[in-house]
């Protein structure tokens, strides 16, 4: 996909090929790659006027959020760092309930990054921003020495809209909902796994990161207060995720695991490197925690769109093991799924 | 994939199962060797499927569990010499040695890399050629064959910045250590499959006509590890011991003998520490004399640490079997996978992992 980004957006004219320290210093350098790459690629009113803030309005409640993004490596099957800074912002403001409307975007640059590099990514931003009728309006760029980034750190902050009959919140979840998840889970960090130094092993894998508001406002416009969180499963995977709900409000929560979906891949590539899906990182799915009687429609719904297709039911809230949660076993048996200590490494064998 | 699936069939796992409590009569202990078996009973949720009557004990076969704090010590300051990459198994890296382990001495701005295969570790040796790369060799049977091919492949392509860290164990010595403590408390084993596949079955004849203990060779799948349990109480129900193969799909009787030759090539037998447990008389494989510009050891000229040696951990216990996880008293309260006192709480085949991550809850220790 990252190729694509490039073809739309062509490269613009500039004297360098590679980021210095000097881009960083405020003066005659930054100035040229502010006005020949990031004003140029994006052009949003606000952004033109190169004050240092932005002055946006938005009807009702606002969701607001920041992330910070460090993936190794940028270029990743199936995507970038780029397209990953605006959907993980605009995912955290859907799984608010609100629709993402603005976003800031700040870039410390390593210097000798390859400005092929950085206009890729920033095509990548661009695209994804259009895609998702969000707006970059404001921003900075900071470059760091060689040695001290990893060629390139984003952050952005977003602010959405909150849907006016969203009603998320984590403490209206009771005994017998039901957990939906949206899509195949572990498909994203496989992925940047499967291209990690050291780990290479050949899969058709691609990352599937891309905004989820459009799901979520659905679901929120369809099922208002039936709705009741939220969440997108990124680091830690989906265990993480439902072993914090868990804790967090002291009921149990039941999976099935032959009503996971992983693809095939994903789950082959779990095999042979001892990690489970469960706890693989995510970035184009979520999950949402709803009243029982609406949950079937809930997955039809999901279903209806190309990314939901795979949607499922795969859990219950229960008022037992409060704070665990535990799966039943492809062979019926039972185990508790604990939280992700650390980072999952390989196994010897 | 599809020939994965017939070895979780719910209804085989339920047949066997209703197969092995029509025959148990009396209570039987049962070790399964392997690490990767014990997660396999515990993540399938085995373990509460079986009859009471059916002990399962988790037996020493956790590579990271057994291998010696000294090791990990050594590791973790070649780790820190400037000129070196260090190259280990993933699950090695959280491991405590005497103090700290290789994950904070990465931290600490160690120059080391997690790889999958020594063989990933010479391609990084060759990219490198201004540094010294030393692969953490560590393993039962099953790793040593690639590890001996990796020297096997610096020697004939001249790659003369590769080294191996070697901390490697053998089963069939430990199963012996095990079964002469006069407090073991085994009916019968379930061995190692993937070992056998590279060694073959022929060693554990040994075993089982020296100490009467019937030893089923066995696979890690739900329906593999049921499979071995039946053989194995069938067996011990019929008074017999014999070597059973239950993973015949993969193992065959000699094993793999280009493995094994790769094997003795490179490596011989010698006495070996096993983490909690002690030395084990030739338990171990050591690098030749004649590969010895190989063997990390020889070429950084390394030392013992000196320490002063952990009491809390009772990795020993748990390793020979005479307490489960969850009878520790620090299980889950001062040892947990953020803070481990032991290797069995952070390795991925270690069985207090195992409990952990599965959610058992401590009990008290008698």
């Amino acid at each position: 996909m990252s190729g694509k980004f490039t073809l739309q957006c062509p490269i613009p004219e500039f004297d360098f090929d590679i980021i210095t320290i000097g881009h960083g210093s405020g003066g005659r350098l930054t100035n040229k790659l502010l006005d020949n790459g990031i004003f140029s690629i994006f052009k949003s009113e606000e952004l033109q006027k190169r004050h240092d803030g932005a002055i946006v309005g938005v009807n009702g409640q606002v969701a607001f959020t920041t992330d910070s993004f460090v993936i190794t490596p940028i270029f990743f099957p199936g995507s970038n760092i780029g397209e990953l800074a605006v959907n993980g912002t605009i995912n955290d403001l859907a799984m608010c309930g609100a629709i993402p409307k603005y976003l800031s975007l700040s870039l410390i640059i390593e210097e000798g990054m390859k400005i092929t590099d950085l206009w890729e990514i920033l095509a990548a931003i661009k695209i994804s921003c259009e895609k998702s009728g969000v707006q970059i309006v404001t921003g900075d760029t900071k470059v760091v020495e060689k040695g001290k980034g990893d060629q390139i750190f984003i952050n952005t902050t977003g602010i959405g809209e909150l849907l006016a009959h969203s009603r998320i919140d984590i403490n209206r979840i009771e005994p017998d909902d039901v957990v939906i998840i949206s899509g195949l889970m572990g498909t994203h960090g496989m992925a940047i796994l499967s291209v990690r130094e050291g780990l290479s092993f050949e899969t058709d894998i691609l990352s599937d990161t891309r905004p989820l508001h459009n799901m979520t406002t659905r679901l929120i416009d369809q099922f208002g207060e039936d709705i009741k969180l939220l969440r997108d499963p990124t680091r830690g995977g989906v265990a993480t995720v439902l072993n914090e709900i868990a804790i967090q409000r002291k009921f149990g929560i039941a999976l099935d695991e032959n009503s996971f979906p992983v693809d095939k891949q994903v789950r082959a590539a779990c095999e042979l490197l001892g990690l489970e899906p469960l706890y693989v990182a995510n970035e184009g799915i979520f999950i949402t925690i709803a009243s029982q009687y609406v949950a079937e429609k809930i997955v039809h719904t999901l279903q209806e769109f190309e990314e939901g297709k795979h949607a499922s039911i795969i859990g219950v809230i229960k008022n037992e093991h409060n704070g665990k949660v535990y799966v039943k076993s492809g062979i019926g048996g039972n185990r508790v799924v604990g939280m992700l200590s650390g980072e999952q490494l390989p196994r010897i064998c | 994939m599809k020939h994965l699936e017939e070895y979780r069939d719910q209804q085989i796992v339920k047949e066997l199962l209703r197969h092995i409590r029509s025959m148990v009569s009396r209570s039987w202990h049962i070790m399964e060797i392997c690490g990767g078996q014990t997660h396999g009973l515990v993540k399938n949720g085995i373990l509460n499927l079986l009859p009471d009557e059916i002990i399962m004990i988790h037996g020493p076969g956790c590579p990271v569990c057994v291998t010696p704090i000294e090791m990990i010590d050594k590791a973790i300051n070649l780790s820190l010499m400037p000129n070196v990459i260090l190259c280990s198994f993933g699950d090695m890296l959280r491991v405590p040695g005497s103090s700290g382990s290789l994950l904070k001495a990465k931290a600490a701005g160690a120059n080391i890399k997690i790889v999958y295969s020594p063989l990933d570790a010479l391609k990084i040796a060759k990219e490198n050629t201004e540094k010294e790369i030393v692969f953490f060799a560590v393993g039962f049977e099953t790793t040593a064959p690639a590890n001996a091919l990796s020297v096997l492949i610096a020697h004939k392509s001249g790659i003369n910045n590769y080294s191996i860290l070697t901390s490697h164990v053998l089963v069939p010595p430990a199963m012996e250590a095990i079964l002469t403590d006069p407090d073991h408390r085994i009916n019968g084993f379930l061995a190692a499959g993937h070992v056998c596949t590279v060694m073959g079955i022929e060693e554990y004849k040994t075993i089982t006509k020296k100490y009467k203990v019937p030893v089923v060779i066995t696979g890690f799948e739900p329906v593999d590890l049921l499979q071995g349990i039946k053989m194995c109480v069938e067996q011990l129900e019929e008074g017999q011991a014999t070597v059973e193969n239950q993973y015949a799909r993969v193992v065959k009787k000699q094993g793999n003998s280009r493995a094994k030759a790769v094997i003795f090539e490179v490596f011989e037998t010698g006495d070996r520490e096993w983490r909690g447990i002690g030395k084990i008389p030739m338990s171990g494989y050591q690098v030749r004399d004649i590969y010895a510009k190989y063997d990390a050891i020889r070429r950084f000229s390394l030392q013992d640490t000196e320490y002063t040696h952990e009491e809390k951990c009772m990795a020993g216990d748990i390793l020979k079997g005479y307490k489960k996880p969850n009878e520790c008293p620090y299980f889950s309260v001062n040892c947990t996978p953020e803070n481990p006192l032991g290797a069995p709480m952070v390795s991925s085949e270690g069985a207090c992992a195992a409990y952990y991550h599965y959610g058992y809850e401590p009990v008290n220790s008698k």
